[in-house]
């Protein structure tokens, strides 16, 4: 039967921004299915779903988590720099990951876009892509590791995030480094990872612009860090005392996650 | 009727307290760590193939990577009090020691005729080869462990297995290694039940004769 040319518009429309908390509500059902089909995990609530207030397995995985973030805090030594690779070792195509399918990726206009800044910093002026630009550019060729396991090696350019929060003004003994993004997206950093030297706002990515499934038009690039560590989209920076967790992280991954 | 004459035997004990609390943590510790890295490695095989979801610890990725960061610590301090109560009681020494591939040779060979010897609380040839290669599987899990989780502050323990890649690969085979060991382990606890109870009371059955 031929369907009405705007009806299969809007519902297409509709799929679309129903995909990603569709995505979202059948992750969390197959994890409660996986609780009660796996054999190894037939007791509920070791799998941190019911959070760090939960059962007792999640308590103490939490409390673990927790203890790994102050380990790996200590480990991290500000003067380590990643190794960094020839170009002729770039790994091309370079994967796609995010937590909705491609099609989702946001679409970002520059002629609107700007970067707010917000929390302790002196100048709270928005930047645009120009002004960015304008700013002393770091270029990296490193290895992005996932938490899935695989790894690949890239390049990217752009302002080191230290330049960028010293030109803000912003309170650099402060705690953490938050970002929010046009997908949905929200992650933070702790101070001392956010100065370190190849601790970047990615503007380009194998020396063009970043593409959309890359992050345009900003992305943070962090290779002392597992990827997730790295936001893509950023819309907001902001500087806080206050942990602000992240969009894993708030689900059970560990937030240090240093490398 | 006749009355068998009961042969003189007494209680001995084979397995050093320390040992047997080891033992049993670090059961629990490669458990965790072991299945917990099955669901791990399924977030992206290395080979062409997955561990079915029932053989897995976690739930989820953030589930997996919770427990296995969480049982690493019970897995490596367990392991570094047995080997230093292994060397200062000098326990290895007498229990693994002397080791040569002449009696491995042979008691490889009387054990696939079903022809070995076994004396209780001493470890024949093959048997000590054995446990040293868990023990040797244990340090190399650890060390490509801590490679895979800071390549990059520890980067020269990762170069030297070969950069973060290779590491990964080192550290399945270090787990696939351990994990036909675990096998191999069970099978003949299976056959031999009571090697279950003294790995629990610590004491086996020793007729007068055998003792020496």
């Amino acid at each position: 039967m031929p369907r009405d040319p705007d009806d299969a518009a809007r519902l297409k429309a509709l799929r679309r921004d129903l995909a990603p908390d569709l995505a979202r509500l059948e992750r969390r059902m197959v994890l409660r299915g996986g609780l009660s089909l796996g054999a190894l995990t037939l007791l509920s609530g070791c799998d941190l779903s019911t959070g760090s207030n939960g059962t007792l397995a999640d308590r103490v995985l939490w409390a673990m988590s927790r203890a790994n973030d102050r380990v790996q805090q200590w480990l991290f030594d500000p003067a380590t720099l990643a190794p960094t690779y020839p170009a002729s070792m770039i790994d091309s195509p370079f994967r796609f990951n995010a937590f909705y399918p491609p099609d989702n990726i946001p679409e970002i206009d520059e002629a609107t876009w700007k970067l707010e800044v917000s929390g302790l910093v002196a100048d709270k002026a928005p930047w645009t892509l120009a002004k960015l630009r304008a700013l002393p550019q770091e270029s990296q060729i490193t290895r992005h590791i996932c938490i899935e396991g695989w790894s690949q090696i890239g390049q990217w350019s752009g302002v080191p995030l230290r330049t960028f929060l010293e030109r803000s003004g912003a309170d650099l003994t402060a705690k953490y480094v938050g970002f929010k993004c046009a997908d949905r997206y929200y992650g933070s950093l702790d101070m001392p990872s956010a100065l370190h030297p190849q601790t970047i706002l990615a503007l380009d990515f194998a020396g063009q612009p970043l593409a959309p499934e890359y992050g345009y038009p900003l992305r943070v690039r962090v290779p002392t860090k597992l990827g997730f560590k790295s936001p893509k989209h950023i819309a907001a920076i902001f500087v806080t005392n206050d942990y602000p967790g992240g969009y894993w992280e708030d689900q059970g991954y560990n937030w240090f996650s240093g490398i | 009727m006749t009355i068998v004459p009961e042969t003189p035997s007494r209680l001995v004990v084979i397995h050093p307290l320390v040992v047997r609390i080891t033992h049993w943590i670090n059961a629990v510790a490669v458990f965790c760590m072991l299945f917990s890295g099955w669901a791990i490695y399924n977030a992206s095989p290395l080979f062409p193939f997955a561990f079915p979801k029932w053989a897995t610890l976690g739930g989820w990725l953030g589930g997996a990577l919770a427990w296995h960061f969480a049982a690493m610590w019970l897995f490596a301090l367990n392991g570094l009090a047995y080997l230093i109560y292994g060397l200062l009681a000098r326990h290895f020494a007498t229990t693994f020691l002397p080791l040569s591939p002449g009696a491995i040779w042979r008691d490889a060979r009387a054990a696939l005729r079903f022809r070995l010897v076994h004396r209780v609380g001493r470890y024949n040839a093959v048997q000590r080869l054995a446990y040293g290669i868990a023990i040797a599987l244990g340090l190399l899990l650890v060390a490509s462990g801590c490679a895979l989780w800071k390549p990059v502050q520890w980067q020269a323990l990762a170069n030297l297995f070969g950069g973060y890649e290779w590491a990964r690969r080192v550290h399945f085979a270090a787990m696939a290694g351990l994990g036909g060991f675990i096998l191999l382990h069970l099978a003949l606890v299976a056959i031999v039940p009571s090697t279950l109870l003294a790995m629990i009371t610590g004491r086996a059955r020793v007729t007068e004769e055998t003792v020496r």
